[in-house]
């Protein structure tokens, strides 16, 4: 075991973990996430060609894959005459992922709150937005909190992706010290033990999360 | 008391609420023909009939949550609204600032404590100061006997306490009528004393309310009227006595018999 390249190696990684893959995925996520709403609420909004421009999104999204969105993003819209440099890229093909999948999760966990909770905004004078804002949303924020650290955790490991589109994260990190160095065991599971402890924390904050938000419910 | 004190219905008298022919079909299903209905200020009506007669969808037609097919519905001070014509949606939403509404299911909000439930109304909808409608809110959980709950959330109160901080939900938005839809029908029968208890006190202390119940008992004890329906009609109405003592109709006759007498 090459204890000298682990030590070494390690840095360069974790730097690009922190300063690409973590700011990535935040982003993306953050921006995905905003999408996603916009879409779920489309999409329940019982307006026939809003509805069907939202289906026609997820749809896109979760039927080709992220690889390829990717792809057509940075390779494919210079050629129509639109260059984006690979960080931008990177963030926006992410964030239109992150927003078709999350998008159907808000969907579920909106419709999943009680009727009688409409009707009780309805009856207290709220106006749809404002019952959306105060009372449906926040119990939607309970359901959707574990299938959305699903599409978290997944979006950190896909940030990996963007290593082909020449953006500096940990997997590239990796992919360059794997080749000068030719060790490519040790430098690629040191790498996936780092996506490792990332998802761990990010575990561990869900589990926080969840706790909190489970706070008005009977256990 | 002032006339915004919460504890008390606005001091008004005479005709608050004047529904005709009212109509309403949830597709082919006509659930409601033609009801007609006159409630002053401090009356209180109750709501009788067999299940799926159309008393709540009465309840529900008088505070927007369903649009009537047709008919006219008025209140006192505000516009006579025509529900065969059109009906903006401006006038439809105003007939819901009039009335509060107490649900069977209670329909309190599960992550808001008991306060935040109740000030939700006053402050975010009626732009209240919050701390006049906290004062307020306090004041009306005295009443019903639950000011130590203020900052439990739903799930730790019994059925009857959800009640009863529905009912001061109702009553913080200081409406001009009270809409109970069977208000003691999910709860346990040990519990639904203490509702039917605040109930009887609000009607003493003159809030107009339209109660929904097949409380009979006590349909004759608070309601000044009983109105007996019957497939989306009203079959009769007429004092508490008369209609659940002494019923002209052979269907009352027929439902009041059932429900004193179920087995």
């Amino acid at each position: 075991m090459d204890w000298e390249l682990l030590r070494t190696s390690f840095w360069p990684m974790l730097s690009g973990g922190l300063a690409g893959t973590i700011p990535l995925s935040l982003a993306s996520f953050a921006i995905g996430l905003a999408l996603a709403l916009v879409v779920a609420l489309m999409r329940i909004s019982g307006q026939p060609v809003l509805s069907a421009i939202a289906r026609f999104y997820v749809s896109v999204i979760r039927g080709t894959p992220l690889l390829v969105q990717l792809f057509v993003i940075f390779y494919g819209l210079p050629s129509i005459g639109l260059t984006i440099d690979p960080w931008p890229s990177a963030i926006i093909a992410f964030s239109l992922n992150v927003g078709g999948y999350a998008a159907e999760i808000l969907r579920a966990a909106i419709l999943s709150v009680p009727k009688g909770q409409w009707e009780a905004c309805h009856t207290i004078g709220m106006s749809r937005t404002l019952a959306l804002r105060r009372v449906i949303l926040p119990q939607a924020a309970r359901v959707s909190v574990p299938p959305l650290s699903n599409t978290f955790i997944s979006l950190v490991k896909d940030t990996s992706l963007a290593s082909v589109i020449l953006v500096t994260e940990l997997f590239r990190e990796a992919q360059q010290i794997a080749a000068f160095s030719q060790e490519f065991m040790l430098v690629y599971v040191e790498a996936a033990a780092i996506y490792w402890v990332f998802c761990l924390v990010l575990s561990s904050g869900q589990s926080a999360l969840e706790k909190r938000l489970d706070r008005y419910v009977a256990h | 008391m002032s006339p915004t004190d919460p504890l008390l219905p606005p001091a008004t008298e005479g005709p608050l609420l004047t529904v005709s022919g009212l109509q309403k079909s949830f597709g082919d299903n006509q659930v409601l023909t033609s009801i007609d209905l006159n409630l002053d200020s401090g009356q209180v009506v109750a709501l009788v009939g067999p299940s799926g007669s159309g008393k709540t969808t009465v309840l529900r037609c008088l505070n927007g949550l369903e649009t009537p097919d047709g008919g006219t519905v008025a209140f006192r001070g505000g516009p006579s609204l025509d529900f065969a014509g059109r009906v903006s949606k401006k006038d439809a939403l105003s007939l819901r600032d009039r009335s509060g509404m107490v649900f069977q299911n209670y329909n309190l909000f599960p992550h808001m404590t008991v306060l935040e439930n109740i000030i939700e109304g006053p402050v975010q909808v009626q732009t209240r100061p919050r701390r006049d409608a906290v004062a307020d809110a306090e004041r009306l959980l005295d009443r019903v006997g639950l000011a130590s709950k203020r900052d439990d959330y739903p799930f730790n109160l019994s059925g009857g306490q959800q009640q009863r901080v529905g009912i001061v939900r109702a009553l913080a938005l200081q409406p001009d009528l009270l809409l109970f839809d069977e208000p003691t029908s999910a709860l346990d029968p040990e519990l639904v004393g203490e509702v039917l208890t605040v109930i009887k006190e609000l009607a003493e202390e003159n809030w107009t309310m339209v109660i929904v119940t097949h409380e009979l008992a006590f349909a004759r004890e608070v309601a000044d009227e009983v109105v007996f329906m019957d497939g989306g009609v009203v079959v009769e109405h007429g004092h508490p006595d008369q209609v659940l003592r002494n019923p002209r109709e052979e269907r009352t006759r027929r439902f009041v018999q059932r429900l004193l007498n179920p087995f």
